[in-house]
């Protein structure tokens, strides 16, 4: 028998049992609509988290002001008051792995303007910190250098307080009250969204020249933290023992004592996220896979229940001169159409759930060719493998014995 | 014993008159392994079967003619002994060339007619030739050549649950004649059949007969038997008697004198 002749058989075969046929086919559905669903949603995430963490700036290391233990007492981050503006100076000065430095500190302030108030984030740092975060003007500039010597009451906003506060309207030259004091408004930065690490809303925030928060907002001189870029990606763990074992000599700890910073460098931070989302999806194809498993194992099932029941008519079939090849090649091949079917009905559904995630949620999505090939060449060989044995079983009749069964 | 070779036949028998027997048997054995008891079905069956011949052959069960069709119908092996089918020794044969042979050579009728569920009869009788190389249009052509010889070329898009058991015992018979095979082998064809059904069917095989197909007819019914040209009966495993029908009945003539049912 050729082989158009037998998918027709097939088709035709399978057509008399719809809803079996149907059923059978669901487990296969699913497990393929699981299979690329998974993928498109987690290579969406992973895509996103790249991105995010691209923006955030893959060389950056953080330094903070870190815990220490007086007396017995352990008290909380950002509380040390050892990391000072000198420090920052250092470390530009003295790490070749780094290029720039920004030093920072942050309080929480009700800022008001007009008719509308909003608390947020007030960060105090130099102009560099711009660069250093990788984060563009969406109008306006930011302040200078003398605004930081002379510690002006300039500021520049996030676009989640420009939203707040302004509206629509331009901010740019207006006058807010942070606190008691009047700032004038010189540039609005470009939204960033959310961190990838703590998910916060980056724009919540309104950055001011160093000094004047921590003169005139504070009253602190210390600082809260560095933000440091180093030279390169890879130059970025080099980096990081370098500022760890300048700060140690210029706090002068002793080689027992812990530190009394941190340092966090994003490249981690991406590897973490990186493998938390390998981790990810590999559980979920795990669970995807059996659930074709599953599916495969209907499949043989209900084959194994169609030979039995079609056992007279393959015993007409050997009467009139199929070989035992051409019975095996006819139930293998239901089992094929089952899985061609199933899987591409999985496709379509995959791809719609995918979508219907992605607009739910909010989740990107993408989803790679190589997962449809996979999911469908997967369908396909879950259904030989599983439709080989009843076919088997058909072909090894006995034409005498399978005439005469009832 | 006589062959009639008509001009319209589509079954013209090379070998007739020639001296090659269609089926030639010598000292057919066949044992069964049944539990612990070995079972003798065939002890020993010689038999030559020539071409044009209409045999019926007839035995209580058990005796042996089911397993003896089998082997005529290569769905079986003998234990010992041969069989040659126009010559060629059968015992000899793959699974693929007694396929093959059942393909080309053998028409099956069975006792339950064995058609296909949800397929029309156009479709069951394109059934053999699905197995060999014939093009679609051939094959639809050729099956419905083959309803119309046994008179269903008007019922050819019927289901066979549409159909009386007469009409699917007849759709069974153009199956078995679409490959235009050697012989056409018939298990208990009238087992399913009232009688004047089972004599509409014994009419299509004399015409069949006439044309120059062989037939080789199992029943357990004598009057069947009296349609074919020769008896065999079998008893515990052997040939127990093998006669010449002197006057065999002729199945149009018998018709006329039966009452009409409508189908």
């Amino acid at each position: 028998m050729d082989f158009s002749s037998a998918f027709l058989l097939a088709l035709r075969a399978l057509g008399r049992n719809k809803m079996r046929s149907s059923l059978t086919m669901l487990g296969l559905i699913i497990g393929v609509g699981a299979v690329i669903a998974v993928i498109g949603i987690g290579e969406g995430a992973a895509t996103k988290a790249q991105e995010q963490l691209a923006a955030l700036g893959s060389n950056m290391l953080f330094v903070g002001s870190g815990s220490v233990n007086r007396y017995g007492l352990h008290v909380g981050s950002f509380q040390t008051k050892t990391l000072v503006l000198a420090d920052a100076r250092a470390i530009v000065r003295e790490c070749p792995s780094v290029s720039a430095a920004a030093p920072g500190t942050g309080t929480g302030q009700q800022v008001v303007y007009g008719n509308e108030n909003w608390a947020t984030q007030v960060t105090g740092t130099e102009p560099q910190y711009f660069e250093v975060r990788n984060w563009p003007f969406a109008s306006g500039t930011s302040f200078s250098g003398d605004d930081v010597t002379q510690a002006s009451t300039v500021a520049v906003l996030g676009d989640t307080v420009r939203k707040y506060l302004f509206g629509s309207s331009n901010p740019i030259g207006e006058t807010i009250r942070i606190g008691t004091l009047p700032f004038k408004v010189v540039g609005v930065l470009t939204p960033k969204g959310t961190s990838p690490g703590s998910g916060q809303d980056q724009d919540d925030v309104i950055i001011a020249p160093l000094t004047t928060v921590q003169k005139k907002l504070l009253g602190q001189e210390w600082l809260r933290w560095i933000m440091v870029s180093a030279v390169s990606r890879q130059a970025s763990y080099v980096a990081q023992q370098q500022i760890e074992s300048l700060l140690r000599d210029r706090h002068k700890i002793r080689s027992a004592d812990p530190d009394d910073f941190v340092v966090r460098n994003m490249a981690d931070m991406a590897d973490a996220a990186a493998e938390q989302g390998t981790i990810m999806t590999v559980l979920l194809t795990i669970v995807a896979s059996i659930a074709l498993l599953v599916g495969g194992i209907g499949i043989m099932n209900i084959m194994l229940v169609s030979v039995t029941e079609r056992t007279r008519e393959i015993g007409v079939r050997m009467a009139v001169g199929a070989t035992e090849e051409d019975v095996r090649l006819q139930f293998l091949i239901e089992a094929l159409v089952l899985g061609l079917i199933g899987g591409t009905i999985g496709i379509i559904f995959g791809v719609t759930s995918s979508l219907a995630v992605s607009q739910g949620l909010g989740w990107p999505i993408r989803i790679p060719a190589y997962a449809i090939a996979v999911a469908t060449i997967f369908a396909m060989a879950i259904a030989l493998f599983f439709g080989f044995y009843p076919a088997r079983r058909a072909s090894q009749l006995n034409p005498i014995e399978a005439l005469r069964y009832e | 014993m006589t062959t009639v070779n008509s001009a319209t036949t589509t079954n013209t028998v090379a070998a007739v008159g020639s001296s090659v027997p269609l089926v030639e048997v010598q000292d057919l054995r066949k044992n069964y392994q049944l539990g612990e008891t070995e079972v003798h079905a065939l002890r020993g069956v010689s038999v030559r079967i020539n071409p044009g011949d209409f045999v019926a052959i007839m035995g209580a069960s058990g005796s042996g003619k089911s397993t003896f069709m089998n082997i005529l119908g290569c769905l079986d092996k003998p234990t010992s002994g041969r069989y040659l089918l126009e010559g060629i020794n059968v015992a000899a044969l793959t699974k693929k060339e007694l396929a093959r042979i059942r393909n080309q050579k053998i028409g099956f009728v069975f006792q339950g007619f064995n058609l296909l569920g949800r397929t029309t009869a156009l479709e069951n009788t394109e059934l053999p030739m699905l197995y060999c190389r014939t093009t679609k249009d051939n094959r639809e052509r050729r099956a419905r050549e083959a309803l119309a010889q046994v008179g269903l070329g008007d019922r050819a898009d019927h289901f066979p649950s549409q159909l009386s058991g007469g009409q699917q015992q007849r759709v069974a018979v153009a199956r078995a004649l679409v490959n235009q095979p050697k012989m056409l082998l018939a298990d208990e064809p009238t087992g399913n059949l009232d009688s004047r059904t089972s004599v509409e069917v014994m009419e299509i095989f004399q015409k069949l007969n006439a044309e120059g197909l062989t037939i080789i007819l199992v029943t357990h019914e004598p009057d069947i038997a009296q349609f074919a040209k020769r008896e065999i009966v079998f008893r515990d495993g052997q040939i127990k008697r093998d006669d010449v029908v002197e006057i065999p009945h002729v199945a149009s003539e018998v018709l006329k004198t039966m009452p009409r049912v409508e189908d």
